[in-house]
């Protein structure tokens, strides 16, 4: 077991290793990437090397190409027995790495046009940002609400595909604390590349302390306030992705395929289900059931539904309130 | 005893049979021509055409990705570019390139006929490749499509206009145009496969063949096996984006892998469509400018028959992270490490044919030379992504993307614009100029490998592709990977302005400027329109490099090896060298 040990491995060609999985995945990267080197610097230097030794002379023959059946058998064998080494040092790090480990924590993973919501066993749901504890075995039950999506931790070398209509799951221990990233690696549409959540590991006693406040609003009073703390969920749950920072409607420049949010409170908006007063039911109905009034011009992108507690329903409201 | 035997010409044509091909003027003569060559010619304008506007698009997603954040368009435009990219490069640019154009052209000329089987077929596939361009133009007008090239489900076939959660843009004008594309593509292939049975001259047996027409046999096998699967595939898209009919997409009781597996069927085996005909054009450029024949004749011809049956059992490894069950990626990844066997054999023998040659260092060797380089470092970085635990991590990154420019660009487009090289002062009867050649050639092989190299780091270290923005650890390979596709578009440019050139005012072509021993090379530069003066009757192979003299050798072949085919008599001297072996 020592082959699957947690070792630090952040070379030039790959991110640092913060998961179980990626030593043994590295450890076939090493292999292949060797293998390359020695092969492709063998043929070049052939290449070279016959190209100026065989330059064109007056008077030099070509010898006549013979028949080389043992070269033929030789070269065509070799690459053979080299490839069940490489199928074999690819399978077995696959395999290991697909099989969970006895008792491992259940976390609910849900990709939507463009972002990722968490939910831990305790029923809490978490946008934009994945907490985990040091040393503790995962499994992540990915799904998708929309198109296909890819949940991609380059730092533990993991990546499943989440298609909707069906469960696909990725497993995993993290070994380092620190902060990763997940990347959609699928194409999903407009926000692809803004399809990213932020991973924290953290150590065990530090993870105990962040359980305690899932859910609610972390941070000190004056962060708490409902309009900050609307602000922040505002940025996790990925809303500026589509409606700009501060519900600007735009980004750098151009308009967002969301409509614009700041300022609509309280006015009158036109929308799909005819002209509505956007008032606090309003906006709460738009977050819970998007797609019951759309604003007029928007139609063509739909707008996934968000789960939200009470509370923070709240702080979400207070904050576009307070958006001039 | 004569080389060749002649027999008289069955013409049944007004005008002199011995004109050049290119002799008939007018826009008329070319848009109802038969003529093979002249097709081929109006396939090669086309591609390069679809390679400027993909380029275009390539230079414009690069530019787009030089900063972080905007910096020239929005995330809506930049997936339509990169889609655009694709597919056009696919459709429009590589699949027809090496085998509609300059297989149309060179094919019966090197077997020695007079035209390909089915003449009026092969006018009526670059028909058919037009209206389907006609349709993918339409597309673009209409805002181009944004889903890829490869239409995954349900984002390209759920309509937002009727409650979709996919792509808005034009998708359906788009799938049609690679549908009707794909015909032309059948009909050129069962054109090929006849010709090459059945119009072959006397005394060119199987053995005989060139590599290139190998390869293009093998192409045209898999072009008509392949092929009908994206049409069926694509239809099904199209009838579940319009009419709502429940395949792929899981809210109308569809399942979206399955959209993958029909894809990569067709598509993994187009893969073999684009490289196979490049490793042909390189077989018979290494043969020529070593003066030897390919170590390996038959192994290369089997590998490429074997390319083309192992291209169809492999589609599974696009799927390693989509879900399918671990029983069939095992068996899929060790699929896919077989192809490694065939195309390790095609390096190994290219390699021994320069080994004690006697090699010349002209534009077209340049490419193949690159092509051999290229494509080494594009298949070793496919084991890569064969081995399960390994692709994991690399899948849909930039590793991917890299992988697979070092195959079509690194492969294809090297062997493309080699064979272009190469056979162009034969089709068109002009040399180019030699030193503009080398510095187009040197922008392109520097520019590829820095644009590509950088995306290869970028990938391992977790880039995933198809990426508008992108995180500050990323910034510095993307200017570098944008940087050199500068260079590269710089080098292209030269190129095709060496090439204009070369049309304008090019110096006529020798009837062999390279001294090769193929039958093409013996016939009037640019040839009649039915190829040969008289049918030509072969009694020795197409790389008998053997059977020339001293000074031949050197100085490259002339007639002597064909006595009569100009109607010139063979200097005695020559003739009796050839008696001893002949």
């Amino acid at each position: 077991m020592l082959l699957f040990q947690p070792v630090e491995s952040d070379s030039f060609q790959l991110p640092p290793s913060m998961a179980d999985t990626a030593p043994p995945i590295d450890k076939a990267y090493d292999f292949i990437f060797w293998f390359s080197v020695v092969f492709t610097v063998a043929v070049t230097a052939a290449l070279l090397y016959f190209v100026a030794k065989y330059k064109r002379k007056p008077g030099v023959k070509p010898e006549p190409t013979g028949h080389f059946m043992k070269l033929e058998l030789f070269w065509t064998i070799t690459p053979t027995i080299f490839i069940f080494f490489l199928f074999h040092a690819g399978f077995t790090g696959y395999i290991r790495n697909a099989t969970a480990a006895e008792g491992a924590t259940e976390i609910r993973v849900r990709g939507k046009k463009w972002s990722w919501e968490f939910e831990y066993p305790t029923g809490d749901r978490e946008p934009g940002e994945l907490t985990l504890e040091l040393g503790r075995p995962y499994k992540m039950i990915l799904s998708s609400e929309d198109v296909i999506h890819s949940f991609f931790i380059p730092e533990f070398r993991m990546k499943r595909d989440a298609v909707p209509g069906q469960y696909s799951f990725i497993q995993f221990t993290p070994t380092k604390a620190g902060d990763a990233h997940v990347f959609c690696a699928e194409y999903c549409g407009t926000s692809h590349s803004g399809m990213i959540a932020t991973v924290k590991i953290l150590p065990p006693a530090e993870y105990k302390e962040w359980e305690k406040k899932l859910g609610g609003c972390s941070g000190t009073p004056e962060e708490c306030e409902p309009a900050k703390w609307g602000e922040r969920l505002f940025v996790k749950n990925g809303c500026t992705t589509c409606h700009g920072a501060g519900g600007s409607g735009e980004i750098s420049g151009s308009k967002t395929v969301g409509p614009k949010l700041a300022g609509v409170f309280g006015h009158e908006v036109q929308t799909t289900a005819g002209v509505v007063q956007a008032d606090e039911n309003y906006l709460r109905e738009s977050i819970l059931r998007p797609n019951a009034k759309i604003v007029a011009g928007y139609a063509t992108v739909q707008m996934p539904p968000f789960v939200m507690k009470d509370a923070q329903l709240d702080a979400v409201i207070a904050y576009l309130k307070s958006l001039k | 005893m004569a080389a060749i035997t002649t027999t008289p010409g069955a013409h049944h044509d007004d005008a002199d049979p011995n004109a050049s091909f290119l002799e008939k003027k007018g826009l008329m003569s070319w848009l109802v021509t038969l003529d093979h060559k002249r097709i081929g010619i109006m396939y090669l304008i086309s591609v390069t055409i679809a390679f400027l506007l993909g380029g275009i698009f390539a230079l414009l997603v690069r530019a787009e990705l030089f900063t972080r954040g905007q910096t020239l368009f929005d995330a809506d435009t930049y997936n339509k570019m990169f889609s655009l990219h694709g597919v056009v490069m696919v459709f429009l640019f590589i699949i027809p390139s090496i085998p509609a154009g300059l297989g149309n052209i060179m094919l019966p000329v090197q077997l020695g006929t007079k035209d390909v089987a089915f003449p009026r077929l092969n006018l009526l596939s670059l028909y058919i490749y037009w209206f389907g361009a006609v349709f993918g133009l339409y597309s673009m007008i209409n805002g181009g499509v944004d889903t890829g090239w490869t239409f995954y489900t349900p984002y390209a076939s759920s309509d937002p206009a009727h409650g979709g959660v996919g792509s808005a843009t034009s998708v359906i004008p788009m799938t049609l145009a690679a549908f009707i594309m794909g015909f032309s593509s059948i009909l050129t292939g069962v054109n090929f496969i006849a010709t090459v049975h059945k119009m072959r001259a006397p005394g060119l047996t199987w053995r005989r063949l060139t590599l290139f027409t190998w390869a293009l046999y093998a192409t045209s096998i898999i072009q008509i096996l392949a092929t009908p699967v994206l049409a069926i595939t694509l239809l099904l898209l199209t009838m579940e984006r319009f009419l709502g009919l429940g395949i792929f997409d899981p809210r109308l009781g569809g399942d979206p892998v399955l959209y993958q597996h029909f894809f990569w069927f067709y598509s993994h085996p187009a893969v073999y469509i684009m490289i196979v005909p490049g490793m042909g054009v390189v077989s018979d450029i290494l043969a020529t400018f070593s003066r030897r024949e390919p170590v390996g004749y038959m192994a290369i011809a089997a590998s490429s028959l074997g390319l083309a049956l192992l291209g169809f059992l492999v589609w599974g490894h696009h799927l390693f992270v989509a879900g399918m069950s671990e029983w069939a990626t095992m068996v899929f990844s060790a699929l896919t490490f077989l192809v490694a066997i065939p195309s390790g054999v095609k390096v190994f023998n290219w390699v021994a044919t320069l080994y004690k040659g006697s090699i010349s260092l002209q534009s077209p060797m340049l490419w193949a030379l690159s092509f051999v380089f290229l494509f080494t470092i594009g298949g070793l970085t496919g084991l890569f992504l064969g081995m399960l635990a390994v692709d994991v991590h690399l899948h849909d990154t930039y590793f991917v993307v890299a992988h697979f420019h070092y195959v079509m660009v690194g492969g294809t487009v090297m062997g493309f614009v080699g064979g272009l090289h190469y056979w162009w002062p034969k089709f068109t009867g002009k040399m180019y100029e030699e030193g503009l050649a080398r510095i187009g050639w040197f922008l392109v092989f520097i520019g590829f490998n820095v644009t590509f190299i950088a995306q290869f780091i970028m990938g391992s270290r977790g880039m995933p592709r198809r990426y508008y923005d992108y995180l500050p650890q990323y910034e510095i390979f993307h200017q570098v990977s944008t940087i050199g596709s500068w260079i590269l578009g710089l080098g292209f440019l030269v190129l095709l302005v060496m090439f204009i050139r070369s049309l304008m005012n090019g110096k006529p072509a020798p009837r062999n400027p390279w001294g090769s021993a193929a039958l093409e090379w013996l016939t009037p530069t640019p040839p009649p329109t039915f190829n040969f003066v008289k049918d030509p009757v072969l009694t020795r192979g197409q790389y008998d490099y053997q059977l020339a003299t001293d000074d031949e050798l050197y100085e490259g072949f002339d007639d002597p090896l064909f006595p009569g085919l100009r109607g010139g008599k063979a200097p005695a001297k020559k003739a009796a060298a050839e008696g001893d072996h002949g």
